[in-house]
């Protein structure tokens, strides 16, 4: 029972609000020796495992520290690159840490904004006519449900599948949003939302919607 | 319950074949810029899903629902795409989606010499051994309306 974030869609599908509320953290620290039995290459500025997994270490997660030193982009923190690191033998046996790698704001700000045409073409696609949008979409390791409000506005929760329903923690978050964003005189439509009453509102609604048992949320 | 439509797309989006049963809806363009539209928005689905997921995604099966009908999209390691479109109520459409890769898909392409890979199929045979393995699901049931 898990709620993992929450986002706020405005009309014209660009994101006004984002909360990262549980997300995990997936870390592993492994002693390493010549050579690398993973295959490292350079992906969005990232050192990403590209081949080779083992040890809980996946494709597509990222090099975070080497020896404990902090790993920003390909550079170490001492100033040395680390696939030049990697490349030398005489630095082994050596300690990497990976992670999966997590959304910067500006790749939610594409995400969010990827949705809004999948929202629209799921419509379009339809076998039936006077079809909506993606309500729920599910995939092995989570569950997101979208609620859109007449005006417009997309409401999404990521949780996970043994999170009950969530369409009540939707109205919840809609209820909230129209008490303390609309009505907060310096907030202006379809502009981010700022608002510490919201702030506040969400994630206590949030928290006690991730405690209980699924079956009343909200 | 019923099941409206399936799609097949090949790695590279060729569309495989195309099989519609009960769909009251057309999109509104050509069969071709259809499958096109659709390949473009599993492939954006796909890209959006291993983005947004908090935890490491494991198998290719996903689906989505709207008000009226749901889309399963299942995925096999070679990049086989198959997208069914059910109405909500219809149950266990993974096993199904699995049957008409490894039953029908590879049985009758694969295994057929006379099928040339990534290019839609043309076997009768083909065609009809999927048509009776979706009408023998439990979900295959024409709407009394």
């Amino acid at each position: 029972m898990t709620i993992y974030c929450v986002f706020i869609l405005s009309k014209s599908g660009s994101l006004i609000y984002q909360l990262d509320h549980n997300m995990p953290t997936i870390e592993h620290e492994k002693t390493f020796s010549y050579p690398l039995e993973l295959k490292l290459e350079v992906q969005n500025r990232n050192v990403t495992v590209v081949y080779g997994q083992r040890d809980g270490i996946k494709v597509g997660h990222i090099l975070t520290a080497v020896n404990g030193i902090k790993v920003t982009n390909t550079q170490l923190d001492d100033q040395r690159d680390a696939m030049q690191v990697l490349s030398d033998p005489t630095n082994f046996p050596i300690s990497l840490k990976f992670t999966r790698p997590r959304l910067t704001t500006n790749e939610k700000i594409f995400q969010a904004s990827m949705f809004y045409p999948l929202y629209m073409m799921a419509c379009q696609l339809s076998p039936e006519p006077r079809s909506s949008g993606i309500e729920v979409l599910t995939a092995d390791t989570f569950r997101m449900q979208c609620l859109q409000t007449l005006t417009g506005i997309k409401f999404m929760v990521v949780a996970d599948h043994q999170q009950g329903p969530l369409n009540a923690l939707l109205h919840r978050i809609y209820e909230i949003y129209a008490d303390y964003a609309l009505k907060n005189p310096f907030y202006s439509l379809e502009m981010p939302i700022r608002c510490e009453l919201f702030d506040e509102h969400l994630k206590s609604t949030l928290d006690a919607a991730g405690k209980s048992s699924g079956l009343n949320t909200a | 319950m019923t099941i409206y439509n399936m799609y097949m797309f090949d790695r590279n989006g060729t569309l495989l074949h195309y099989a519609e049963w009960h769909r009251n809806k057309e999109a509104g363009m050509s069969r071709t810029e259809e499958a096109k539209l659709m390949y473009g928005m599993i492939f954006s689905l796909k890209s959006f899903v291993s983005k947004v997921s908090p935890l490491d995604i494991k198998d290719g099966y996903l689906h989505y629902s709207t008000n009226k009908y749901r889309l399963h999209l299942y995925e096999t390691p070679s990049r086989l795409r198959i997208v069914l479109n059910t109405d909500l109520l219809v149950q266990n459409v993974k096993e199904l989606l699995h049957l008409i890769f490894s039953q029908v898909y590879v049985e009758y392409v694969v295994h057929n010499p006379e099928c040339a890979l990534g290019q839609p199929i043309q076997s009768q045979l083909f065609a009809t051994r999927l048509d009776e393995i979706v009408k023998q699901h439990p979900g295959f049931a024409v709407r009394s309306v």
